[in-house]
């Protein structure tokens, strides 16, 4: 058993990634948790899908890529509060015209390469064995900001998330908060790009914290919940996926989909009312 | 307005009076004009001193909370971000509570409310804010008629122990003896002043009559005129 649980760690690489879908797998899970409840899950999968064009640009340009995707993505995302808050269009179109609009431009920059590019088709289900130290770093330290910053915010974006007008009332900045909330809903999706890539990090945003919220009444033991499941799923997804031999980021992925369907089916059979 | 007074707003649906209790919380900026709040635009007042409740509370009932948790949120505003609940807010939130008698129902899931429950839990919090003024957007519709007894005693409460209250309502009957002052509005000010008075002039009778008469229709412009003469 043992034998089973610390083979992989005997390649550093392997040690690299199981921290880094820890650290991933935490961080989605606990902005997820806003993020269902304040239905911004389209949002977060627009954001992931412009970010790509900043990263083939990063590339182009022969600047690092985490700088490249986190000025799209936070752009975007500023961008779309704008929309949201002045709702002169409707906010899923916005997000349809704009974000495919900025993937496929990434897609055509890449496509223009002289050689057809490993490393970028790479961001678009990642590739968590390829994290480097240096990834390590960065993941950490974003990761660390994120999580201060929704410790500092936890009464405010609770209060916003449940009724912003009257909160706004008394007096609490309410545009602020989601405007804040959006940007490190963007730092989230860059620090997970290189873990589970662009087209499935939406999936670990949205789907342990909607795991969650059908198990739990309150918003703290959904939040409590959304982390354990996001975490747990993470790391035991990568060790599944080190023993299929299959992609680690779409191993996750498909257990956390699963975890959902069972909490779907007790749910159900405890027939709870919410 | 003055300390301990109550402020009734009464005017035909359409006629802005939402839109005014929203320009007095900050939530709207007034076309024209400006408006103060304590000798302040209500956005730059400390956090904590308007509490609002809606006519129409658009949240999602399914969030994970009960109803002591979302009464809690009263709290927020007046709390440092880090600080935990002290003992203070604990009893404020258990006080709003009763007086609001909810204290049996603190457990309950908010998406197991009846629509005067969710109505009493919003006022609750709204109280739990400890706030300088309190606005309240036609708080008694869809409620039943305990209830509604029952709220606007509360609300008298509050306002003699010096509570300034605005408060929207199309109850006009009631609005004559209930408020210290009363506003007619119909997009614009036609009377403000002593309800006796308000209640004399025709800008009061003349919208009390269309309302009966025509339910949502607006004041035609000869009937605008003469109202407003007589105010």
């Amino acid at each position: 058993m043992s034998d089973v649980l610390f083979a992989p760690f005997q390649y550093e690489f392997m040690q690299r990634a199981f921290v880094a879908a820890l650290v991933v797998g935490t961080l989605c899970s606990t902005i997820g948790t806003y993020v269902v409840l304040r239905k911004l899950s389209f949002i977060g999968d627009g954001i992931a899908h412009a970010s790509f064009a900043g990263i083939v640009i990063a590339y182009l340009r022969g600047v690092d890529f985490y700088l490249g995707a986190a000025v799209v993505a936070v752009l975007t995302a500023i961008g779309i509060g704008f929309v949201n808050r002045r709702g002169n269009v409707s906010l899923d179109t916005a997000i349809g015209v704009l974000f495919t609009g900025a993937f496929a431009l990434g897609v055509f920059l890449m496509s223009r390469l002289p050689t057809y590019n490993v490393d970028l088709q790479g961001f678009l289900f990642g590739d968590i064995l390829a994290v480097s130290r240096t990834d390590i770093v960065v993941i950490v330290v974003l990761s660390c900001f994120v999580f201060i910053v929704l410790a500092l915010l936890y009464r405010p974006l609770l209060y916003t998330s449940f009724d912003p007008v009257v909160a706004q009332a008394s007096g609490v900045p309410a545009a602020f908060v989601s405007y804040v909330l959006l940007v490190l809903l963007a730092l989230t999706i860059v620090v997970s790009l290189e873990a589970v890539g662009i087209v499935l990090v939406a999936a670990l945003l949205v789907t342990p914290a909607a795991t969650a919220y059908q198990l739990t009444s309150r918003f703290r033991p959904m939040l409590a919940l959304s982390v354990a499941i996001g975490a747990a799923c993470s790391v035991a997804g990568l060790y599944l996926s080190y023993y299929l031999h299959a992609a680690s980021g779409a191993t996750i992925v498909l257990l956390v989909t699963a975890v959902f369907f069972i909490a779907m089916l007790v749910r159900r059979r405890r027939n709870r009312p919410a | 307005m003055e300390r301990g007074q109550a402020v009734g707003i009464v005017g035909p649906n359409g006629s802005g009076k939402s839109t005014l209790l929203k320009a007095i919380a900050g939530l709207v900026a007034p076309s024209a004009g400006s408006i103060d709040v304590f000798g302040k635009a209500p956005r730059a007042l400390r956090p904590g001193t308007i509490a609002y409740v809606p006519q129409v509370e658009a949240v999602d009932w399914n969030f994970p909370a009960n109803v002591y948790d979302v009464v809690a949120m009263g709290r927020f505003p007046r709390m440092h971000p880090l600080a935990p609940f002290s003992k203070h807010d604990r009893d404020v939130v258990v006080a709003a509570l009763g007086a609001l008698r909810m204290g049996d129902l603190r457990d309950r899931q908010i998406s197991q409310l009846s629509g005067g429950q969710q109505q009493r839990t919003f006022v609750a919090r709204a109280i739990a804010q400890e706030p300088e003024l309190l606005l309240l957007d036609e708080p008694t519709t869809g409620v039943d008629a305990a209830t509604e007894d029952a709220l606007l005693e509360l609300i008298r409460d509050l306002v003699a122990k010096g509570l300034p209250v605005v408060m929207t309502t199309h109850d006009l009957d009631r609005a004559a003896e209930w408020f210290d002052r009363l506003m007619v509005v119909d997009r614009r000010v036609l009377a403000f002043g002593d309800p006796a008075t308000v209640l004399e002039s025709g800008a009061y009778a003349g919208i009390r009559e269309h309302v009966h008469t025509h339910g949502h229709a607006r004041l035609d412009a000869a009937g605008y005129d003469a109202a407003r003469r007589d105010a």
